[in-house]
């Protein structure tokens, strides 16, 4: 059962990790706007802009269909003020907004997995002030386990909502990211060798951790033998 | 604000000073790895793995200290450098990486793993391979054929005729000869094994001729390879004595070993390295890359420059007692002269 260190780490990060996203959307908000419309997906400029929950948006059509909205929800999040003004994509030219799919659909993930671990975070309390022992179910643990690269997964989201969502820029305002390129021919020979090299080295990681559990099992016994 | 950029310089310098003398033995140690023989190969690989262990990720700190400082120092330098050799800084960043892991994996591997001998020749083989690259590198910016092309006000378009050539690939195989010298040098102080102790001498000593011999090719290469620079150092007032006392550093580092004073070689050994660097450097000042940048065409904003050493100030005052402590707890002296 996870230890009473851990419990509390978890909890209180869970429920720190929404508030540190509340700043930094007010922060992208004041210093990015167009990367803020980009995550959201959010085209037009207006006053009460819906928060859009998933959906699909339409670079050509300059739309987000299908997405859930909540009503007041962007002004509120971006400005906490119901009627704030919040810039759309359409208030920059074409070439310099980012790519719109890749940055919202990562924002939603990462949100989501946040959401996901804070709201188990508190069921879990709540459930084991209820009663102690579900702690040590297994279905509980399982659920925990299955949590685990979420963490991960919602961090690698967030890198892409940022690096992602400030193209064309690579120095906002000043540089663009296809101005600043190395000016040699075949750049994909270095690019693809260091994916590989790095893709190589994970595999190798996992190759020994498992290596390292298995052998360990078998100088320490497995748990089902205590 | 001249003395800014003159102090950034100094600052980069001395950074790539301090990776040759730690760095550089550590990919020495790597050579050594390779070349182990004899009934004692396994003692000394494993010497040589105690002596890196402990110290291998700071020592390559120091090459990024001084990438910092050269892009935001002078960045149109790291423009320079990075764009034309990015071939061979690309493939040394992976040695780099290919090194690190591999004695990391050797390190926690499971024992007895039959793995153990890939992990080794991977380590050996990147240890040789990168300081060649580094060393032609360094070959490359002091050959002149890095060029500013005046129409663009950057660097001409160049990927392999500036480190593709005998002068640059010389001076690699003598980064590597050095580098193989220092760290034998050292090695006869990481262990109280007498036996051990004479088969890095022995090492040493022969590295140390080898070093000598390729000093005086890329010397002759310089003729054509370094026409500048070659100029330079003989015309420079300063230069025949600053040579003539890297010899003598040399002479009695050899001399040090072969009447086993190693502690003495070691400080010899030291000052030859620190003496051929800055040799290198004056040699070459005050061009950053030989013949369009110089220290102060090429220095960044004073505002940039004076934030810079500021930072490097603050930062030296934290680091420097740690990674004093750092080395004074893990190179306890042996129990010899």
């Amino acid at each position: 059962m996870p230890s009473p260190a851990a419990r509390t780490l978890a909890a209180a990060t869970a429920i720190l990790a929404p508030l540190s996203g509340d700043l930094s959307a007010r922060m992208v908000a004041r210093t990015q706007p167009v990367k803020l419309a980009a995550m959201e997906a959010h085209w037009e400029t207006m006053r009460g802009a819906p928060l859009i929950i998933g959906g699909w948006p339409d670079e050509q059509a300059e739309v987000t269909r299908w997405g859930i909205e909540i009503p007041y929800g962007l002004s509120l999040l971006a400005e906490h003020h119901p009627m704030a003004e919040i810039p759309g994509l359409k208030s920059v030219p074409k070439a310099d907004r980012p790519p719109v799919a890749i940055v919202h659909w990562a924002f939603d993930l990462m949100v989501g997995i946040g959401t996901l671990l804070a709201a188990l975070a508190v069921l879990s309390a709540w459930l084991a002030w209820k009663r102690r022992d579900v702690l040590t179910r297994p279905t509980f643990l399982k659920v925990i386990v299955l949590c685990t690269p979420l963490g991960m997964i919602a961090i690698e989201a967030g890198w892409v909502v940022t690096e992602v969502g400030r193209q064309p820029w690579i120095v906002q305002g000043y540089l663009r990211t296809a101005d600043a390129v190395t000016p040699m021919p075949w750049l994909w020979i270095p690019f693809t060798l260091f994916s590989l090299l790095y893709v190589m080295l994970a595999v190798i990681v996992v190759v020994l951790l498992r290596r390292q559990v298995v052998q360990s099992a078998a100088l320490y016994g497995t748990y089902s033998n205590r | 604000m001249d003395w800014l950029a003159y102090g950034a310089a100094i600052v980069l310098f001395t950074a790539l000073t301090v990776y040759a003398l730690s760095g550089g033995a550590d990919f020495g140690g790597g050579v050594w790895d390779l070349l182990a023989q004899g009934s004692r190969a396994a003692a000394q690989r494993q010497t040589i793995a105690h002596a890196i262990g402990p110290i291998w990720e700071t020592n390559h700190v120091w090459m990024i200290l001084a990438v910092v400082v050269m892009f935001t120092g002078f960045p149109r330098v790291f423009e320079a450098v990075s764009v034309t050799l990015h071939i061979p800084i690309t493939l040394a960043l992976i040695g780099i990486v290919l090194r690190g892991s591999a004695f990391a994996f050797r390190s926690f591997d499971a024992p007895g793993g039959v793995y153990r001998r890939r992990w080794s020749y991977t380590f050996a083989a990147a240890s040789v391979v990168t300081p060649l690259l580094l060393g032609m590198v360094v070959g490359a910016v002091a050959s002149g054929q890095i060029r500013l092309d005046p129409a663009t006000g950057r660097v001409a378009p160049e990927f392999f005729r500036s480190w593709l050539a005998p002068f640059p690939i010389a001076v690699g195989v003598f980064a590597v000869a050095l580098f193989a010298f220092l760290a034998a040098v050292y090695l006869t102080l990481e262990t109280d094994d007498r036996a051990l102790q004479e088969d890095f001498r022995i090492r040493a000593l022969g590295a140390a001729v080898v070093v000598g011999i390729l000093a005086l090719a890329c010397l002759l290469l310089s003729r054509q390879g370094a026409p500048l620079i070659r100029a330079g150092l003989a015309s420079q007032p300063w230069s025949l004595p600053f040579h003539a006392l890297t010899g003598i550093a040399a002479v009695s580092a050899m001399v040090a070993l072969w009447q086993r004073r190693y502690r003495w070689a070691r400080r010899f050994a030291m000052a030859q390295v620190v003496l051929i660097l800055w040799g290198w450097a004056l040699a070459q000042a005050p061009y950053l890359v030989v013949p369009d940048y110089t220290i102060i065409n090429a220095a960044a904003a004073p505002k940039v420059l004076a934030t810079l050493l500021i930072v490097l100030g603050c930062g030296a005052v934290l680091l420097v007692p740690a990674l004093w402590y750092l080395f004074t707890l893990f190179k306890r002296p042996s129990t010899n002269a």
